[in-house]
């Protein structure tokens, strides 16, 4: 059979944003994947080293719009420790509280695009109905749905009520309730299982050798969290589980993401009945001496990584950052090698091809023998019923009591 | 007390006693290595291979006037980082890949390929990352001297 290339971005309808995929086809199933990234690179790093440690933090934070948290957390660790700053115990506290609310965004969001794209939409609806009870309680505390600008060199901006811990708890509460009801419908509801079980296997060599991060990595049986193995902020203090799976597929995925949603209520209680009294900032210095450090941070896609290298004045001489996606997305193509084309589900809905109305004759390779012959259309739909049957799809029962009922 | 980050110190100094006073515990779970390129190779096998450091985070890339620094960020499961610092001449900055270690450092290198102009040997074909295609063959954006409307 002939093999095709399809190319899929960067600039694509149904991509959120651009990247770009060149998928080799042979038949439905995927042959070989390439990728080709960079089409957002904003030049942040040469960006950080013109601006001063200030500016950087606001120029981080907006690296994501999603985990931006992460960016900004992960950066004001690197300049503190080169600092030497003692941070108050009451601003990892608070910065603790919203990197977990930030990944309770971040997981519903997931879980609603990941229904949308199985053709689940309901689920899409219900998620991100869900999600603006969390956004609520981010634009509550920091002024911000997104880029919440709560981080500062040397602690937080914003401190934590005693009001507003009581609507957060209440919040909480709610989305509990509701996760418990998501992880209900995606342990019991068939489509969903059938449909993400087996799809997208990741092996747990693979997932080692290819450097999976995160939910990624941790649902191929990666017991790997950066919270728990190099604590920053209050997270050596806190009682949590790293939710880890061995299921190595799409389903996995969803399940610790479900699961990790359920350690971050936890973590949310922790912090507010813990919250240490006392100040929520120090003061920074302008120039920062030169020194360098590696910091590291559990985004909600798995760990991100900033290295930051000072020398002596306002302005780095270094800033290098390593994003979650940019570990993960290696593993793309070894998830999607030898799998069918509907299992990239972007496609589906943008391509949407009708080669069968352009090419009404077909070469069908033999397995048995490896000539290629010419098959009439009769021979081509037998051929159809055949290699639907071997892959468990089998309308036979189905067509004869259509055809009984018809008499 | 003898912690994990001192009892890897020793373990690299009395494996290699050319690294003396090159090896460093930066804080809790920070260690930093500095090695000439030369020997590079053989500590890096013997982190990976002997202590366990078989997680890549990344590799950071830096432009020190005379030469190209390049830091390999390396993990374990308990979570120490072992920073291994090694550098190339700048008029002359050419690598071995490390892809036969961990696959996923392909893109690391070819993104310092990219921004530093550093020559990686032994990177198999494929798409750059993450520079345009017609950006000029000769701008290294993160090289020190290198203005945006150079």
């Amino acid at each position: 059979m002939h093999k095709v290339i399809i190319p899929i971005g960067p600039q694509h309808p149904a991509l959120k944003e651009p990247a770009s995929f060149r998928v080799q086809l042979s038949g439905e199933k995927i042959t070989g994947l390439t990728i080709r990234l960079g089409y957002n690179h904003r030049g942040i790093e040469k960006a950080c080293e013109e601006r001063t440690y200030v500016q950087d933090v606001y120029l981080n934070e907006r690296i994501c719009g999603i985990c931006s948290h992460a960016h900004s957390s992960a950066f004001v660790q690197a300049v503190e420790e080169i600092a030497a700053l003692d941070i108050p115990r009451r601003a990892k506290y608070i910065r603790t509280l919203i990197g977990e609310l930030e990944r309770i965004h971040s997981h519903l969001l997931w879980l609603g695009v990941a229904g949308h794209e199985i053709g689940f939409d309901t689920l899409l609806m219900y998620t991100w109905r869900d999600r603006e009870v969390v956004m609520d309680i981010l634009a509550m505390i920091t002024g911000n749905r997104v880029n919440y600008g709560i981080n500062c060199i040397g602690g937080v901006r914003r401190d934590i009520t005693p009001e507003y811990a009581k609507d957060i708890l209440k919040g909480v509460k709610t989305l509990e309730e509701r996760t418990k009801y998501y992880i209900d419908i995606a342990t019991k509801e068939t489509t969903i299982i059938k449909r993400l079980s087996k799809v997208g296997m990741l092996s747990h060599d693979d997932a080692l050798k290819l450097g999976a991060v995160g939910p990624t990595g941790r649902a191929s049986g990666i017991d790997r969290d950066t919270r728990r193995d190099d604590p920053y902020a209050a997270y050596g203090e806190l009682d949590f589980k790293v939710i880890t799976d061995d299921h190595c597929d799409v389903y996995g995925r969803t399940i610790v993401r479900l699961g990790e949603l359920l350690e971050s209520y936890k973590i949310i209680r922790q912090v507010l009945t813990q919250l240490p009294e006392g100040p929520i900032a120090v003061k920074a210095p302008r120039k920062i001496p030169a020194g360098e450090a590696v910091s590291r941070y559990e985004a909600p896609r798995g760990e991100n990584m900033h290295y930051v290298k000072s020398n002596g004045s306002d302005k780095p001489e270094r800033v290098k950052v390593r994003a979650p996606t940019l570990a993960n997305l290696q593993t793309v193509s070894k998830m999607l090698e030898d799998r069918q084309l509907a299992d990239l589900p972007i496609v589906i809905a943008a391509i949407d091809p009708c080669f069968s109305c352009t090419d009404r004759l077909i070469s069908v390779k033999e397995h048995s023998d490896k000539r290629s012959k010419i098959l009439k259309w009769d021979e081509l739909r037998e051929y159809g019923i055949h290699w639907y049957q071997h892959q468990g799809v089998d309308f036979k029962k189905i067509n004869d009591r259509l055809k009984r009922k018809l008499g | 007390m003898e912690t994990k980050e001192i009892k890897i110190k020793q373990d690299l100094l009395s494996r290699f006693p050319y690294l003396s006073d090159k090896v460093r515990v930066q804080r809790d779970r920070r260690i930093l290595a500095e090695v000439d390129y030369g020997n590079f190779k053989e500590v890096f096998e013997y982190a990976i291979r002997d202590l366990n450091f078989i997680y890549l985070c990344t590799i950071t890339g830096l432009d020190e006037a005379e030469k190209i620094a390049l830091i390999y960020h390396i993990t374990r499961q308990d979570g120490i980082i072992l920073n291994i610092k090694t550098g190339v001449p700048k008029d002359k900055p050419v690598l071995k890949t490390i892809i036969e270690y961990f696959p996923s450092a392909q893109i690391y290198e070819r993104e310092l390929k990219d921004l530093l102009g550093v020559q990686v040997e032994g990177l198999p074909e494929g798409k750059r990352y993450p520079l345009p295609d017609d950006w000029p063959p000769d701008q290294y954006p993160l090289r020190k001297d290198w203005k945006p409307n150079a």
